[in-house]
């Protein structure tokens, strides 16, 4: 009899079965309508004419000049953003200095301030109106409605993800590691590379594809100081935009399937590393 | 090797760390810095290490100037009070740190690096953990792992931050006992930091009693207990 007693499994729950399904249903739903269905009919609407409709769609040149330019984007303000987030996580961090709560929240203005303000303050400070704008045009250097502007914006929207995620790691693993490597002879570099960075480098790579995320997604700044010229300076989200408004449906929800599927290979390759780091992971977390 | 501190003082913004205070430390001896938590015994640990700087004062390493010395230059071994022990890297490339990070001229070879870690390893009577992360040992090897990493070095000093203050009262005793041991064996110049007074009384050879940035009492342990010089060093100092 104590046998059995002790051997019931214990449930974890105490609310009645009804609510639990109800409560359970609830969210499944939620999750269903609101995250797989939007997801779902960007690909379903994509391949409405079949694989040649989609294929054909990314064949066109407008398409795949997007295509080359959020990548191209990516690929230069996701690096500067990388160093620049450790580098204001780590001043922050490991220094003390007067300040220091208005940089905490300067890092925070780009997700207080609207996107498409952002855009217009490049406008307005580099545009053709301003007298800075307008020398820079005068001497072939435009920035407005060219490349410069576009990585600006781009900069500009995805500086905190990377410091975001870093400091409260930084903060969490004090000095004394740091402090510790000095007293053992290592000049600062060699304490940066061998000590905070393998301790920050989970953190790191969240924030890094976070902000490749946000850097290809980018909609609202980027179209205000691009001017969306298609073969030009248009990137994936605006050229979606583009096809959309002319009632190209199948070419917009093909980009955008593309767009999408460039967001889950970043979560399917954070979720692969952490995979194959577990064990490591394991051995080395926080005592 | 003997320290000098002369006038040394220390302000953090408004604070005043430390007092201008002078000491004499001989060389070889076994020093403790006693006192409460703000007594500024750690801020004046961490000037000796290069950690912080003096505000004024001066500080001499055998006799010659060290103030203006980076803490890379001092070769100060330094065990930090939770011990600070690197958490991605396994015990002995912890203690082979200091020596793989020495200029290459000075950089002993690989296999020199094995050697000398095996050696600390069996000074610390911890032989067969080098291939352990820190998470997996007890807080007495952690903090025997971290002095291991701190002798590596070649340090001209030993320097220790609450050394003992993480640990349950009996591995405490014991480590007393090896710390004890290895400043013996080494004949370094030790100054540890601590709030227990029991520990500085049995295990310095100079018990320096501080408070609120100021010495009240440098003297061996016996003369402090039968002469205390203020009320502080006698309230603080009867156990």
């Amino acid at each position: 009899m104590p046998d059995s007693v002790l051997s019931r499994p214990v449930p974890v729950t105490t609310e009645p079965r009804l609510i639990r399904r109800l409560l359970i249903g609830l969210a499944l739903t939620f999750v269903a309508l609101f995250l797989f269905a939007p997801l779902a009919t960007v690909f379903v609407e994509a391949l409405k004419q079949g694989w040649a409709g989609a294929l054909d769609a990314l064949r066109l040149p407008d398409a795949q000049a997007a295509i080359r330019m959020t990548l191209t984007i990516a690929a230069i303000a996701v690096p500067i953003n990388a160093i620049f987030g450790i580098a204001a996580a780590w001043a922050i961090t490991k220094f003390d200095f007067s300040g220091k709560a208005f940089l905490i929240t300067l890092i925070d203005l780009p997700f207080a301030v609207s996107p498409v303000v952002a855009g217009l303050m490049l406008v307005l400070l580099f545009g053709a109106n301003s007298t800075l704008g307008g020398w820079l045009i005068a001497n072939d250097m435009p920035i407005v409605f060219a490349f410069p502007g576009i990585i600006m914006a781009t900069l500009f929207v995805t500086f905190p993800f990377v410091a975001r995620e870093i400091i409260p790691v930084m903060i969490e693993q004090g000095r004394a590691e740091e402090e510790a490597a000095l007293t053992l002879g290592a000049s600062g570099w060699r304490t940066f590379f061998t000590v905070t960075l393998p301790n920050i480098r989970w953190a790191l790579l969240y924030g890094v594809l976070l902000c490749n995320a946000r850097a290809m997604g980018e909609f609202g700044a980027v179209a205000v100081v691009s001017g969306k010229i298609r073969g030009e300076t248009a990137t994936m989200p605006t050229m979606v935009e583009m096809f959309y408004n002319e009632y190209l449906a199948v070419a917009a929800f093909t980009l955008a399937a593309v767009l999408a599927m460039l967001a889950l290979l970043t979560l399917l390759l954070k979720s692969l590393l952490e995979w194959r780091h577990a064990d490591f992971l394991a051995a080395t977390r926080r005592h | 090797m003997n320290i000098e501190i002369e006038e040394l003082a220390k302000v953090f913004g408004t604070t005043r760390a430390l007092h201008p205070v002078s000491l004499s430390i001989p060389s070889g001896a076994l020093v403790a810095l006693l006192g409460p938590s703000g007594s500024g015994k750690t801020t004046l640990l961490r000037i000796l290490g290069g950690l912080e700087f003096p505000t004024s004062g001066r500080v001499l390493f055998g006799g010659q100037d060290a103030t203006g010395l980076s803490v890379q230059e001092r070769r100060a071994g330094f065990v930090f009070q939770s011990y600070a022990l690197f958490k991605h890297m396994t015990v002995s490339e912890n203690i082979a740190y200091g020596l793989r990070a020495r200029k290459r001229r000075e950089r002993p070879a690989e296999a020199e690096v094995g050697r000398r870690v095996a050696k600390l390893l069996d000074l610390i009577q911890l032989p067969d953990i080098g291939t352990r992360y820190p998470n997996q040992l007890s807080g007495g090897q952690r903090q025997r792992v971290a002095l291991a990493r701190a002798l590596a070095i070649e340090p001209r000093m030993l320097l220790l931050d609450e050394p003992f203050g993480a640990l349950d009262a009996k591995v405490r005793k014991e480590l007393r006992q090896g710390l004890r041991e290895i400043h013996d064996r080494t004949g370094l110049t030790t100054v540890f930091v601590t709030h227990d007074q029991e520990e500085a009384m049995e295990l310095a050879d100079l018990v320096v009693v501080m408070s609120m940035g100021r010495l009240e009492q440098v003297g061996k342990p016996d003369d402090i207990r039968a002469k205390p010089a203020s009320d502080f060093v006698r309230v603080f100092t009867a156990a």
